[in-house]
């Protein structure tokens, strides 16, 4: 059967992989080390989604300014997702709602998405990996 | 980290001959990495270095090779952003070797 040749050496298998981001930008290097595994991921040609919740919203947040903190303004790269294919970026409502934030503050495009929209998202996907 | 010195300055790079301060880049530096490199730069590869200075201070990280290829080909035209034209420039790897010549760090996801 053609399926399970195709599926020998598990390459052209195409799994949904949704990171999830929950922490500020700096203070810890999850933000940081979540995005380069992000970047990574995106050569391998799989169904890659982002989801930023918690303080992980903060991440994508406009005029970012870390010359105080002494550490690379890396925000800006997340504008570079495009170029890497990674175009499904969501955030979740009630994470913006309590930091006062809208979709106007962010440096990027993003879907905003209600708790139970993000729950089903989840269920579809083969992996999620939380940073 | 090693230090060498390139035009009188004292610089210093990683153990891969990386650059680690990009803002002590100038002509000097990059042609002292195209020599390293063994790359003989025209104003061809120089289009690509500086193409890469741009990306990487636009988006703050050097590109993966499939995407400086893309972004090559919407700037400069398809006759540059392709595979053949960025590998005839920089046999090595264009991410890898341009990179190192425009003061970059290594390309995130570069094996």
């Amino acid at each position: 059967m053609s399926e399970m040749d195709d599926m020998d050496d598990g390459s052209g298998i195409i799994k949904k992989f949704m990171f999830l981001n929950r922490k500020a930008p700096h203070g810890t290097v999850y933000a940081l080390e979540g995005l380069e595994v992000v970047l990574i991921t995106a050569a391998f040609d799989q169904d890659v989604s982002m989801v930023f919740t918690d303080d992980g919203v903060y991440q994508l947040i406009k005029g970012v300014d870390t010359k105080g903190i002494e550490v690379k303004d890396f925000s800006r790269t997340y504008r570079a997702l495009e170029g890497y294919d990674i175009e499904k970026l969501y955030v979740d409502q009630k994470s913006m709602d309590a930091r006062g934030l809208t979709e106007e503050d962010l440096i990027v495009d993003v879907t905003v998405l209600s708790v139970d929209e993000m729950a089903n998202l989840m269920a579809e996907q083969d992996v999620v990996i939380s940073f | 980290m090693p230090m060498v010195n390139i035009a009188g300055k004292e610089v210093e790079v990683d153990e891969e001959g990386y650059l680690v301060d990009l803002s002590q880049w100038n002509e000097d530096i990059a042609k002292y990495m195209a020599v390293e490199e063994k790359v003989d730069l025209t104003d061809s590869h120089w289009e690509v270095v500086n193409f890469l200075r741009e990306y990487y201070a636009e988006y703050q990280i050097a590109p993966a090779v499939r995407v400086l290829t893309k972004a090559i080909g919407k700037k400069l035209g398809p006759e540059k952003g392709n595979n053949k034209y960025l590998y005839e420039l920089f046999p090595y790897g264009p991410a890898k070797q341009a990179c190192k010549i425009a003061g970059l760090p290594k390309p995130t996801g570069c094996i």
